[in-house]
């Protein structure tokens, strides 16, 4: 996989306010200082002011300052940073596959595999949020797309909340399963990042090298941590089961000739 | 109240009746069968707490052996308390340490012995119950000598998985305006078949259900509820698998609001069917007794569906949560029945389109005390956008009359709200209420404008739906995936193991003191 798009040199830029290379940024917080009297509205705001300076925002401006019970004070600030975005140095994960309609999903994997790919999702470990697998799995979809089990070339078996890796990696075996979709919400303790390598582990010492695609999916996960988790995916927020599904297709159904 | 819709009464009272004939059968299961968790309710209600070295509570260990050598046909009462008659045992914690090392011999009494150990038990779990009467006594005496807010109630979650930490959060929230607490449960516990003992400091996207956690949550908000002379009610869950259980522990620490949905467990928890229309009418008995609100979770259903598309299968929900709620003997003033302002802010007048599903909710359950949830499928990152999403919801509550605003967060799907998000949002909900707070009497929808058509069409679809409920029987709707879109089989998910069916002369001298009627 790229990991560096380039889009032309472009050179430097700054944050765009109402004219160009103004700088000028807006920012939020809170401290932990009180806002109650005069003298402690003037540290308060001196309080911000300086955060502000560190963070690089000179002038800064405390536009709203609010008292929050006794001891927190929530702040506005404006201001202007020195900071510049040099867009030669900027760095992204590009896409590796095309994201392709239902019908050219199903048809690639026909032709490839001549017979339904399968799936087999779940949410491990303690966490029990099922919307996210739901949302890619069930025919309901997500986003406008319909999920996997519209696809008419795929064959989803959907575990459910709460499964013991134990567990789905008995099912993958048991249904054959080209592909493992696991989805993990719950982020407490890096809760997410000691699941996912408990899984790939765990299927690496079932399986072997033969192992199923492992696909995992959450709002808090990089995307570019696949390798150093031990799994082949990793979608993030916002993702619809039509790039779920087109990255099946090109990872398991590639064209002939494709590389 | 006349109705600003012209619902045709008639269709309502069919839409209630076919409510009823899709309940019932459910209804007699419940009445007919008991669960692991009943039976543990029935222990905790005659005064077992505590856990063994390894955090599992006595009242499993109890039942468990109970169940081992004479099963829970029978129900526990009779087993136990002619093991306690009989072995001489002081107490239910002497006799439960002993069950589970092996050394008790439980039989099924006979007889002159059935009728002690019969009446022993009642008189332990009376105890029980009188607890939960004292505490229902203290709310309200509470609520005299502080002030009961107005409506809509201001609802706030806190949620740091330590109760420690929850404390201080809870108060500050209920002094920035907040008229009920809730705290979110640890992710997971739904699945747990015990409920965990002590304070806790560790939960998962939550804070742990436990009996020390209500108690000391609830004396916290006692204090604040003094120090502003407004009684501050406290929420928590009780869906799961240990729902009776938790039902009783919250009757005896004066929780106020209770979320217990009639089949949320089923749809989102993969939990089985059975045992949860089993555990949910035994945990509406208790909650009935003991002065609790329910909320249910119909909100959820328009997190997974489409809110437009799906906007009947709430009120159908709906419909069977107050039929299952009354029969187990709570009033329409205990029953908050949920919803959602859920709709794509993209589709062409969302906003009259949840005018419209608000105020047919409003009118078909004039008595409960509504509980309305924000948007949060809908909320972007766009976190000023978000702002004014949410407060087009606080809008919505106020005009049609809702009573519990769950009050929405900028910054919902990005992380646990930070303080500041909280600040905001009370800020939001308070503007609105102050500039717009009447604006429901003045709201008078055209009889036969869009606001007006849109409900009845939502009513009419939901009466086909039960039409079909009806027919093909609601544990096969649940199956066949009719809400939430999720398929959830009878004899699928968690926690059938627990389900017993009850023999002839079942004892279960809770429920004789909660059925209705007794």
């Amino acid at each position: 996989m790229s990991m560096t798009g380039t889009q032309g040199a472009q050179g430097f830029v700054r944050p765009y306010g109402d004219t160009t290379g103004d700088g000028r940024v807006q920012v939020s917080f809170t401290l932990p200082v009180p806002f109650g009297d005069e003298a402690e509205r003037a540290r308060a705001e001196g309080a911000a002011l300086q955060l502000a300076g560190k963070m690089g925002l000179d002038p800064a401006m405390v536009v709203h300052a609010k008292g929050m019970g006794p001891d927190f004070t929530f702040f506005i600030v404006y201001g202007r940073v020195s900071h510049l975005v040099d867009l030669d140095a900027v760095t992204v994960a590009e896409r590796e596959f095309p994201v392709l309609p239902a019908a050219e999903v199903n048809l690639r994997i026909r032709s490839a595999l001549g017979r339904k790919l399968v799936v087999v999702g779940a949410c491990i470990g303690t966490d029990a949020h099922t919307v996210g697998i739901d949302a890619i799995l069930n025919v309901k979809g997500h986003a406008g797309e319909k999920g996997l089990e519209y696809y008419r070339e795929i064959r989803v078996v959907n575990m459910g909340a709460q499964v013991a890796v134990d567990d789905l990696v008995a099912r993958a075996a048991a249904e054959n399963a080209d592909a493992v979709l696991v989805s993990q919400v719950v982020t407490q303790r890096d809760a997410h990042l000691s699941n996912t390598r408990e899984l790939s582990a765990a299927f690496r010492s079932a399986f072997g090298p033969q192992r199923p695609l492992l696909v995992v999916g959450g709002p808090r996960f990089d995307p570019g941590a696949a390798h150093d988790l031990g799994v082949d995916k990793i979608f993030g927020r916002g993702t619809t089961p039509g790039e779920v599904a087109s990255y099946l297709a090109h990872a398991l159904a590639a064209e002939k000739g494709a590389t | 109240m006349t109705g600003k819709l012209n619902l045709d009464p008639a269709l309502v009272a069919r839409a209630r009746e076919l409510a009823r004939l899709a309940g019932q059968p459910v209804t007699d299961l419940a009445r007919t069968h008991t669960t692991v968790s009943v039976e543990r309710a029935v222990l905790r209600l005659a005064g077992l707490d505590g856990a063994d070295g390894d955090g599992m509570p006595w009242v499993n260990r109890l039942t468990d052996a109970v169940r081992e050598s004479v099963g829970l046909e029978h129900g526990v009462a009779l087993p136990v308390w002619d093991a306690m008659l009989t072995g001489g045992y002081p107490d239910l914690r002497t006799l439960a340490v002993d069950a589970a090392s092996g050394l008790v011999k439980f039989r099924l009494p006979m007889a002159a012995d059935a009728d002690a150990a019969r009446e022993s038990a009642a008189r332990s779990v009376r105890r029980g119950i009188r607890m939960i009467d004292q505490r229902r006594a203290e709310r309200d005496s509470m609520v005299a000598a502080t002030s009961d807010p107005p409506v809509p109630w201001i609802y706030l979650i806190v949620a740091t998985g330590d109760i420690y930490e929850d404390i201080p959060q809870a108060q500050a929230a209920a002094r920035e305006g907040a008229d009920v607490i809730a705290v979110i449960r640890s992710t997971g516990q739904s699945l747990l078949d015990y409920v965990p003992e002590g304070a806790t400091r560790e939960g998962y996207a939550g804070t742990y259900t436990t009996q020390e956690n209500f108690r000391l949550m609830r004396g916290a908000l006692d204090d604040v509820s003094r120090e502003l002379g407004r009684y501050v009610r406290l929420t928590n869950y009780a869906s799961g698998l240990c729902m009776p259980e938790i039902a009783a522990l919250a009757g005896l620490e004066r929780l106020d609001m209770m979320l217990n949905d009639c089949m949320y467990g089923i749809i989102f928890r993969d939990i089985n069917p059975v045992r949860t229309f089993i555990d949910q009418r035994f945990s509406r008995q208790v909650h009935a007794r003991a002065g609790i609100v329910i909320n249910t979770g119909e909100d959820n259903y328009l997190t997974t569906a489409d809110a437009v598309d799906a906007a009947h299968t709430v009120v159908v929900s709906q419909l069977l949560n107050e039929y299952f709620g009354r029969e187990a003997g709570l009033t329409d003033a205990q029953l908050g029945l949920g919803h959602a302002f859920e709709i794509n802010p993209e589709v062409p007048d969302s906003f009259l389109l949840e005018l419209a599903h608000a105020q047919l909710i409003r009118e078909l359950f004039p008595d409960a005390p509504l509980k309305y949830m924000p948007p949060t499928k809908h909320m972007t990152g766009n976190v000023f956008a978000g702002y004014l999403l949410d407060a087009f919801f606080n809008l919505a509550g106020v005009m049609t009359g809702q009573s519990i605003l769950l009050i929405g967060m900028m910054t919902e799907g990005i992380h646990t709200p930070f303080l500041s998000d909280r600040d905001l949002a009370l800020e939001n909900v308070r503007y609105v209420r102050r500039a717009a707070g009447r604006l429901g009497e003045s709201f008078r929808p055209e009889p036969d404008g869009f606001v007006a058509d849109r409900a009845r069409q939502v009513l009419g679809e939901a009466i086909g739906l039960l039409r079909t409920i009806g027919s093909q029987g609601l544990l096969n709707a649940i199956a066949e995936g009719t809400f939430g879109v999720t398929k959830r089989p009878a004899d699928g998910g968690r926690g059938l193991d627990g389900v017993v069916k009850q023999a002839d002369g079942y004892c279960n001298p809770a429920v004789e003191i909660l059925e209705p009627g007794s």
